[in-house]
C-alpha cells in the first residue's frame, strides 16, 4: 500500500445558517493515525465526510500528495472507509462484502475470491468468508468492516468512530488490535472519535474540534501537558483551572491568601498572558499534613477508589474544589488536608 | 444532508414528477375544471337536487355506521385473540383475516347467495320459522353496512393486534401494582397507549365505506351513495353533474385523510416492546364454554362466504330456483371458462391489464421511494404527496378523473384518447398500484443504513453499480410485497373498471357482474373462484420470488470452518 499525504486548507462546511465547520487546516502525513476527536457536534463526522467526499465544501481545498482532490467524487478519491454502523451490505456474504471494492474495479472473480481471503486472514477472520455478514458478532463486524475498506489498497484510510458500537471489554482489545493492524499496514489514516481514551490510544497525533474549529493539533502528550485554550484542558484529562499569574517561566497561583510560585508551561512562545489560568491535574497535585507550611489548606469533600489509588476532592476556597490523586487512602472525609503541587511544571493557558 | 452534486437526482424527478402530475393530479384538475364548465350551473343542480342530497347523507351515514360496525366487531376480537388463550383461539386466528383475501365484487356476490331474499341462509330460516315470505330483505343501508362489517372489520382487527402486541405488558404490571383495578388499567393504560391504533382503523374504514361501491351497487336498493350516484349520471349523460358529485367525494375524502394525518402527529407513543404479550387461559368451565362457541360461531361467519361461493361454481346455471341449496352440480362452468372464448377472454384480460400495470408500479415507484428515501433535492415533499394522493382519492373518481382526460386526442396539452382503448385500464390499475408499492419499498429503504450507499460509492462503485447491487436488493423485500398487493388489487378490481371498461377489454370482475345479470350464478360463482385461485397464486409466487431470491444471494451456507 502506498500510504499518501493527506491535506486540508482552511475547508469550511456551512447547513443553512449552521457554520458546521469553519476554516479547518491539517496535515497528515504518510503511514500516520490523526484522530480527530471533540464532543458530538463539533463538526468532526462533517469534517471526515468532506476528507471522503460524501459532502463537499463550501470554501477550502483537500489535497492528497499535492493534488487538488477538493471536486472529486468518492469512488475517484479510492478511499477506504468504515462506518460507524459498519454499513456492511446485509445481503451479501462476509466475502463478497470485503470484494465489493475489487467488483467496482472490475477485478475477475478469482483474483477477487483470493484478494478478499488475504485481507480477511490480516484482520484475523479467514474461515467466515462464506457466512451471511448477520451471523457475526459486533466486533467481527467491525473487523469485515475493516477489511472491505483495506482491500481496495486505499492510500488514506478513514474511520468513523470505529469502536463506538463496541462493547468496553471488547473496546479495549480492539483498540490494540486496530493500532497494531494499521501501524502494520502503514496506512494513513483518520478516525473520528468523541472518546479520548481511544484517541490516545491509537492515534500519533491528535486534532481536537469544538464549534467547527480545530482547537489544537499535536501529539495526546502534547495536548495533556501543554493545552492551548482553556477548552483543551477542560476536553483533554482532568483538570482544575484556577487564576494564575503569568511570569513567563513561573506561575504564581493564590488560593485563600496563601501564594505558590510553581514552573509553567505554555502550548507556544508567547508575550505573557494577561489573565492567565493555571492547569492543575490531579496527579500534579499532592496531599501533605494541614501545617505544613506553604500549603493551600483544605477539607476533603469526597474520595473516590481508582483502581491504581485513590482521587480526592478538596474544597480549598468556598467556590474552589481541586482533584487530588494519592497512592494511598489514610485520609477520610471531612479531614484537613494541606495541597501541594509535586509536579511541575504546570501548564498555562490563557483565560 | 446534501448530496446533490454526488449522484443524479434531478434527471430522475423530472420524469417522475411528471408522470405522477399526469396520472394523478391531472385528471383531477380536469374534473373539477369540469365542474365549473358552465359556471355554478351544475354545482347548482347538485345543491338543487334531492337525490343527490340523500346519496351525500346516505354516503356519511353509511361510512359512520361501517365505522361504528367495524370497530364493535374489530376491536373486541383482537382484545380477545391477543389477551386470551382458549380452544380452537389459533383457528379463529388464522381465519379471522380471511374476509380481507376476498376480491371486492365476490365478497358482494357471496353475500348475495347467502344473505340475499333467495339467499341460503335467508331459506333456512324462512323454513325453519314457515313464513310465508323473507324474514329480511337484504337491500338498503343496513345491508350495506352489514357488508361493510364484515370486509372492513379486518382493518380494525389486524391494526389493534398490532398496537396491544406492542404494548409493553410491564406498563400493565405497573399499573396494577400501583393498584389500579381492572377497569381503570383499561381506561387509563391500555385504551390510551392503542388511542393512534384504534383511531388510524377506524379512518381507514371511515375512507373505504366512503369511497365503497360494490357493496351499495348490488345491495343498494333504492338507496343510492355517491359513489353510485356518479356513475348513474355519467351514464345518464349529466357528465357535468358527475363531475360535481366526483368532486364532492374526492374533498370528503382527503378531508378524511388530512384529519387522519393530523390525529396521527398529535398522538404518536413509541411504546417498546418488552415482554412478549401474555395471554391468560380461560379456566372457568362457563367462560370456556363461552369462548369456544363464539370461536364455533365466528369461523362459520368468516369461513360462509367462501364456501358458498365454491359450492355455487359447481351448481348449473338455471336450475337453482327455489330449493334451499342447489340441486344440480356439474363441472361444466368451469370447463366452460376454459373452452368459451367469450369466457376466457375476460380472464386473459385481467392477467394482462395487471401485469402492465404492475410492472409500471415496480419501475416508477422504485424510483419515486429512492427519491423519497435517500435524496434531498427540490420538490421531494412534493413527490411524497403525490404518491400519497391515489389512496386518499376513492376509485370512482380515479375513474371519472381518467374518463374527463383522456377522451380527446389534444397532445399539447398531454391529453390523449385512451378511452375506449386497452390501454385506459392498465392506467387506472397502476395510479392505484401507487401508492401500494411506494409505501412498501420506502420503508424497506428507510431500514437499510443510508451509510451503504455511501459505502459502495467509496469503495468506488459507479451510480448504477450502487442500484443494481444495494439498493434493488435492499428495496426487494418492499418491492415484492408492494407488487403483490397491487396485482391482487389489479386482477380483481371492480370499481374503476365498471366506470372505464368496454366490452373488448372487461375484466373478471365487470363478466361476474354480467353473468350475475343473466342470473348464471355458477358462471359468475365459478369466476369468483377463479379470482380468489388468482389471488392466492399471486401471493404464492411472491413468497416463492422472496426466498429464491434470499437464497440465490448467499448461496449455500456452509458450516463454520468448512
Amino acid at each position: 500500500m502506498t500510504a499518501g499525504t493527506l491535506a486540508l486548507h482552511g475547508i469550511s462546511r456551512r447547513f443553512g445558517e449552521h457554520a458546521a465547520v469553519e476554516d479547518v487546516s491539517f496535515e497528515v502525513a504518510p503511514g500516520e493515525l490523526l484522530a480527530l476527536i471533540g464532543a458530538s457536534g463539533s463538526g468532526k463526522t462533517t469534517t471526515l465526510r468532506m476528507i471522503a467526499g460524501h459532502e463537499r465544501p463550501d470554501a477550502g481545498k483537500v489535497t492528497l500528495d499535492g493534488t487538488d482532490i477538493t471536486a472529486f467524487s468518492p469512488q475517484k478519491r479510492g478511499f477506504g472507509m468504515v462506518f460507524q454502523h459498519y454499513a456492511l451490505f446485509p445481503h451479501l456474504s462476509v466475502e463478497d462484502n470485503v470484494a465489493f471494492g475489487l467488483e467496482a474495479r472490475g477485478v475477475n472473480r478469482s483474483v477477487r475470491r483470493e484478494r478478499a481471503q488475504r485481507v480477511l486472514s490480516t484482520v484475523g477472520l479467514e474461515r467466515v468468508g462464506p457466512r451471511p455478514i448477520q451471523s457475526l458478532s459486533g466486533g467481527e463486524q467491525q473487523r469485515v468492516a475493516l477489511a472491505r475498506a483495506l482491500v481496495i489498497e486505499p492510500r488514506v484510510l478513514l474511520l468513523d468512530e470505529p469502536l463506538s458500537n463496541l462493547d468496553p471489554t471488547l473496546r479495549r482489545s480492539m483498540r490494540d488490535e486496530l493500532r497494531s493492524m494499521l501501524r502494520t499496514l502503514h496506512v494513513t489514516a483518520v478516525f473520528v472519535t468523541h472518546d479520548q481514551d481511544d484517541a490516545f490510544a491509537i492515534a500519533d497525533r491528535v486534532a481536537l474540534m469544538r464549534h467547527g474549529r480545530i482547537l489544537q493539533v499535536g501529539s495526546p502528550e502534547t495536548l495533556y501537558a501543554k493545552p492551548a485554550s482553556r477548552d483543551v484542558a477542560d476536553f483533554i484529562g482532568r483538570a482544575t483551572l484556577v487564576d494564575a499569574v503569568d511570569a513567563d517561566t513561573h506561575a504564581i497561583i493564590t488560593i485563600g491568601g496563601v501564594a505558590r510560585k510553581v514552573g509553567a508551561v505554555k502550548a507556544s512562545t508567547s508575550p505573557p498572558f494577561r489573565k492567565a489560568f493555571a492547569v492543575l491535574r490531579p496527579e500534579a497535585l499532592g496531599l501533605v499534613d494541614s501545617k505544613t507550611p506553604g500549603a493551600w489548606q483544605g477539607i476533603i469533600v469526597g474520595r473516590r477508589f481508582a483502581g491504581s489509588g485513590f482521587v480526592y476532592r478538596v474544597a480549598l476556597t468556598e467556590d474552589l474544589a481541586v482533584d487530588v490523586a494519592s497512592a494511598t487512602g489514610t485520609v477520610g472525609e471531612a479531614d484537613s488536608v494541606g495541597v501541594i503541587v509535586e509536579r511541575e511544571p504546570v501548564a498555562l493557558v490563557p483565560a | 444532508m446534501s448530496r446533490r452534486w454526488l449522484s443524479p437526482s434531478l434527471p430522475l424527478a423530472i420524469p417522475v414528477l411528471a408522470i405522477l402530475l399526469w396520472a394523478v393530479v391531472y385528471p383531477n384538475i380536469s374534473v373539477i375544471a369540469g365542474s365549473f364548465a358552465d359556471g355554478f350551473v351544475h354545482w347548482r343542480r347538485f345543491a338543487a337536487s334531492p337525490t343527490d342530497r340523500e346519496a351525500l347523507s346516505a354516503t356519511l351515514i353509511i361510512a359512520l355506521g361501517s365505522v361504528i360496525a367495524a370497530t364493535g366487531i374489530g376491536l373486541p376480537l383482537a382484545f380477545l385473540l391477543t389477551r386470551f388463550d382458549f380452544r380452537g383461539r389459533k383457528t379463529l386466528s388464522a381465519i379471522a383475516t380471511l374476509p380481507a383475501a376476498l376480491p371486492p365484487l365476490v365478497g358482494v356476490v357471496a353475500f348475495l347467495f347467502l344473505y340475499g331474499e333467495s339467499g341460503v341462509v335467508t331459506r333456512v330460516i324462512q323454513d325453519a320459522l314457515g313464513l310465508e315470505k323473507a324474514p329480511w330483505s337484504f337491500t338498503g343501508i343496513p345491508a350495506i353496512i352489514f357488508v361493510h362489517a364484515y370486509t372492513m372489520y379486518v382493518y380494525v382487527f389486524l391494526l389493534v393486534s398490532a398496537g396491544l402486541e406492542r404494548v409493553d405488558t410491564t406498563l400493565h404490571d405497573a399499573a396494577a401494582g400501583l393498584g389500579a383495578g381492572a377497569f381503570r388499567r383499561m381506561r387509563r393504560v391500555t385504551l390510551p397507549l392503542l388511542t393512534p391504533a384504534i383511531a388510524g382503523s377506524m379512518l381507514l374504514v371511515f375512507m373505504s365505506a366512503l369511497g365503497s361501491f360494490s357493496a351499495p351497487y348490488v345491495f343498494g336498493g333504492g338507496v343510492r351513495v355517491l359513489s353510485t350516484q356518479i356513475l348513474a349520471s355519467k351514464l345518464n349523460g349529466n357528465t357535468g353533474l358527475a363531475y360535481v358529485e366526483t368532486t364532492v367525494l374526492a374533498l370528503s375524502a382527503v378531508a378524511g385523510l388530512a384529519l387522519f394525518r393530523w390525529l396521527e402527529r398529535r398522538r404518536s407513543y413509541t411504546v417498546s416492546a418488552k415482554g412478549a404479550a401474555t395471554r391468560v387461559v380461560v379456566r372457568s368451565a362457563a367462560g370456556r364454554f363461552a369462548a369456544g362457541l363464539l370461536a364455533v360461531v365466528l369461523v362459520t361467519v368468516l369461513v360462509l362466504p367462501h364456501l358458498m361461493v365454491m359450492l355455487v361454481s359447481f351448481a348449473r346455471d338455471g336450475a337453482w330456483t327455489t330449493q334451499i341449496l342447489p340441486p344440480e352440480y356439474t363441472l361444466d362452468n368451469f370447463r366452460r371458462l376454459a373452452t368459451d372464448s367469450e369466457l376466457w377472454r375476460p380472464i386473459r384480460n385481467s392477467v394482462l391489464m395487471a401485469l402492465v400495470a404492475v410492472a409500471a408500479n415496480i419501475v416508477i415507484c422504485f424510483v419515486a421511494a429512492y427519491l423519497i428515501v435517500l435524496r434531498s433535492f427540490p420538490g421531494r415533499r412534493l413527490l411524497e404527496l403525490l404518491v400519497a394522493i391515489p389512496w386518499a382519492i376513492p376509485a370512482t373518481a380515479i375513474a371519472i378523473g381518467l374518463a374527463a382526460t383522456f377522451n380527446v386526442h389534444d397532445p399539447k396539452t398531454g391529453r390523449f384518447i385512451l378511452v375506449g382503448t386497452f390501454w385506459i385500464l392498465p392506467l387506472a390499475y397502476f395510479i392505484r398500484g401507487i401508492p401500494l408499492v411506494a409505501t412498501a419499498v420506502e420503508s424497506s429503504l428507510r431500514q437499510m443504513d443510508p451509510a451503504i450507499e455511501d459505502a459502495a460509492r467509496g469503495l468506488g462503485a459507479s451510480w448504477w453499480m450502487t442500484v443494481r447491487r444495494v439498493i434493488v436488493p435492499a428495496a426487494r423485500p418492499g418491492l415484492i410485497a408492494g407488487a403483490m398487493l397491487a396485482a391482487v388489487t389489479a386482477v380483481g378490481e371492480f370499481v374503476a373498471s365498471v366506470v372505464l371498461y368496454t366490452h373488448a377489454n372487461r375484466p373478471i370482475s365487470v363478466e361476474i357482474l354480467a353473468q350475475l345479470r343473466a342470473l348464471s350464478f355458477g358462471t359468475a360463482a365459478a369466476f369468483s373462484v377463479l379470482l380468489i385461485l388468482l389471488t392466492l397464486g399471486i401471493t404464492i409466487i411472491a413468497r416463492w420470488v422472496e426466498t429464491r431470491f434470499t437464497r440465490g444471494e448467499l448461496g449455500e451456507v456452509p458450516a463454520v470452518g468448512a
